[in-house]
């Protein structure tokens, strides 16, 4: 177990070692001057001169890529001309745009993102999970039809579709609640919860497509499995045989590929954030891109790499955990 | 086993003559493939058409109509219906006026062409990638299954976005998404074309090709890429809902397709700032990007049950690429 975990985190190590190279050759080969777009518009040649200087791009790409890898493990330090600024281990740079340190931007995100990405878990734990439930219950029936249809149309709606229907629908139209804003929270718990509960709902939905599709085919196959046969010939209910016995099934898949989706979450959810406004990750991915402010990109790439790595690994622990007869090796 | 040339022996299941045709047929059979398959054709040919179809409505899709829109209430269109009318079928965009149904139209050209090409690179860096991994020594097969591994475990979308920072503004932006997502989405299909190669090369039909004196990339060439044309046409058949997903989900977000060229998924994203107002300019696009992508998607989930019975159960979570959140 811990020789097999030790492994894994080998590997992840390697994979984000392999990314970090990438996204930082790709950033070095980036077309435009990193040191005008840090020091502005306005900056004459004397002053773009200094911003490089200070920011270490006149040394060769080996060296600007060993100093970020100083900076993640050990932390590093920027001059500004008259000052030195810490930047402490896991150190991803600086910000172009604000002088802020990447780290510190990305764990000011990080609770927005964590937000959305924990109720929408809730959501499609229980509506996904209760249409598959649902559907393999009803198997043959109008009812499984009806959602095999549902579902297959929520597999093909885009999730900034769904949220655009939802805000038509829910404030327009039916002025149920208002237009989402996001508040954080430990300002105010009431109010997060109820404008957190439209992107909830959007991104809960459309995951929950995959989660009801997911459900369903474990189910039936546990179904199919002898011990059932055996707790019919018993006499025990349908019902009781779906939802005590045979649901069992469905738990290690839809545990494991929750924890990879949060996981994936956690490198924004960018669509969500973006439609409902929701300053997470996603949203500080894109204002990065749009800025050209590639520190704050490559810094938000590389912490969603670490959390879809690190889902990887704990999606095959709970997995084992959940069911007994996967050996990890 | 006679002419080791003769490819048209039915291998793993995959017969190679009248493959086309036999396809075909299965696909007909299915209904819900026919409507889909319908559906495509007629979107194909008004997106091909488009400017013939603007033509016939007389209007142009980068006009301004100042005066069709309310500027008293922010711009939104005069008229029912986002201002539908005898001359603007579908009403004209709240704020500029331009005419609704040529830019729908044009936006399908953007969107198809994206999401095809897009496979179509995916589908040729992936069978490369592939075989170069299943014939190539275990050192090449290492690397290029670790890049596949790191490929598949990230998520696309975040990657692209990032990419599309790198790239210069002037940079004709359909051929960058066409890129960006043919350069991304490779590995689903190379692991797939790796793990065929693999099974294929101990098979007695390719072993008697290479005894026979033909090189490894003749041999790749001649006897494992027909064999191999299944499972990547069925592979490609459903990526391109995906990677059509994709491109509007960059355009969405200011990413991709920028103005003026028209795109759905851009539209969708000004619309955000409508939706009260104007409903027609979100349900619109809203209701061709969810219909073809609906439709691509169960044509491919047909393609898939007809090239590979045994997989004959509906959309299985399996087979389907990560989406876009």
């Amino acid at each position: 177990m811990t020789r097999y975990v030790l492994k894994r985190l080998a590997g992840a190590a390697l994979v984000l070692l392999a990314l970090s190279v990438l996204v930082y050759a790709l950033f070095y080969l980036a077309p435009g001057d990193p040191a005008r777009l840090a020091c502005g518009e306005r900056c004459n040649p004397r002053q773009i001169a200094q911003v490089r200087e200070q920011l270490g791009l006149n040394e060769g790409v080996f060296a600007q890529y060993a100093h970020f890898l100083q900076g993640v493990f050990v932390g590093r330090d920027y001059s500004t001309g008259t000052s030195v600024v810490r930047c402490d281990a896991p150190c991803l740079g600086l910000s172009y745009q604000s002088d802020q340190q990447v780290t510190q931007l990305v764990l000011e995100r990080l609770p927005a993102t964590a937000s959305l990405a924990l109720g929408a878990l809730v959501v499609w734990l229980v509506v996904g999970v209760g249409t598959g439930l649902l559907s393999a219950l009803r198997r043959g029936g109008p009812t499984e039809r009806i959602l095999t249809v549902l579902t297959l149309a929520a597999t093909g709606t885009p999730v900034f579709i769904l949220g655009l229907l939802l805000l038509m629908v829910v404030c327009a139209y039916l002025q149920w609640l208002p237009f989402p804003t996001y508040v954080p929270l430990g300002e105010n718990p009431e109010q997060w919860a109820w404008n957190m509960l439209l992107p909830w709902l959007t991104l809960g939905l459309f995951e929950s497509a995959k989660y009801a599709r997911l459900t369903r085919s474990s189910t039936l196959e546990t179904l199919a499995e002898d011990h059932i046969r055996t707790f019919r010939a018993y006499g025990v209910g349908e019902r009781a045989v779906v939802t005590r016995h045979a649901l069992r099934g469905a738990v290690p898949p839809v545990v494991a590929v929750s924890a990879v989706d949060l996981g994936y979450m956690f490198g924004g959810a960018v669509l969500t954030e973006s439609l409902f406004g929701i300053p997470g990750l996603g949203k500080t991915l894109l204002d990065g891109v749009r800025e050209i402010d590639l520190p704050v990109v490559v810094g938000v790439v590389m912490v969603m790499g670490v959390a879809v790595v690190l889902a990887g690994v704990v999606a095959d622990l709970l997995y084992a955990a959940a069911d007994r007869r996967v050996v990890l090796t | 086993m006679t002419a080791p040339t003769d490819t048209s022996a039915p291998v793993a299941g995959i017969p190679a003559t009248g493959a086309a045709r036999q396809l075909l047929r299965r696909l007909r059979g299915r209904p819900a493939a026919v409507v889909s398959a319908g559906v495509l054709l007629l979107l194909v040919l008004l997106a091909l058409a488009a400017p013939l179809f603007a033509a016939l409505e007389g209007q142009d899709p980068y006009a301004y109509h100042d005066d069709l829109v309310d500027s008293a209430r922010g711009g939104v269109p005069y008229g029912s219906f986002g201002g539908v009318s005898a001359d603007h079928w579908l009403g004209v965009e709240p704020g500029t006026g331009r005419d609704l149904f040529a830019r729908l139209l044009h936006g399908a050209r953007v969107s198809l062409l994206v999401a095809v090409g897009a496979t179509a690179v995916q589908v040729l860096i992936g069978v490369l990638v592939g075989l170069a991994a299943g014939l190539g020594s275990r050192w090449a097969d290492g690397i290029l299954s670790r890049i596949t591994d790191v490929l598949v475990a990230l998520p696309m979308l975040v990657l692209a976005i990032a990419l599309t920072a790198v790239v210069p503004r002037d940079f004709p932006r359909p051929l960058l998404l066409i890129l960006v997502i043919g350069l991304l989405g490779w590995a689903g299909t190379s692991r797939i074309v790796r793990a065929q190669t693999l099974t294929l090369k101990s098979l007695d039909f390719v072993a008697a090709s290479r005894l026979a004196g033909s090189g490894r990339w003749r041999t790749a060439r001649r006897e494992l890429l027909p064999a191999l044309a299944a499972p990547v046409i069925t592979y490609a058949a459903i990526s391109v809902p995906t990677n059509m997903v994709v491109e509007a989900a960059l355009s969405f977000l200011g990413v991709g397709v920028t103005p003026p060229t028209p795109s759905w998924g851009q539209m969708l994203s000004t619309a955000q700032t409508w939706f009260r107002a104007d409903p027609a300019y979100v349900l619109l696009p809203a209701g061709l990007l969810f219909v073809t992508v609906l439709a691509f998607t169960v044509l491919g989930d047909a393609v898939r049950t007809a090239l590979d019975p045994r997989e004959a159960s509906r959309l299985r979570v399996g087979t389907r690429k990560e989406t876009s959140r």
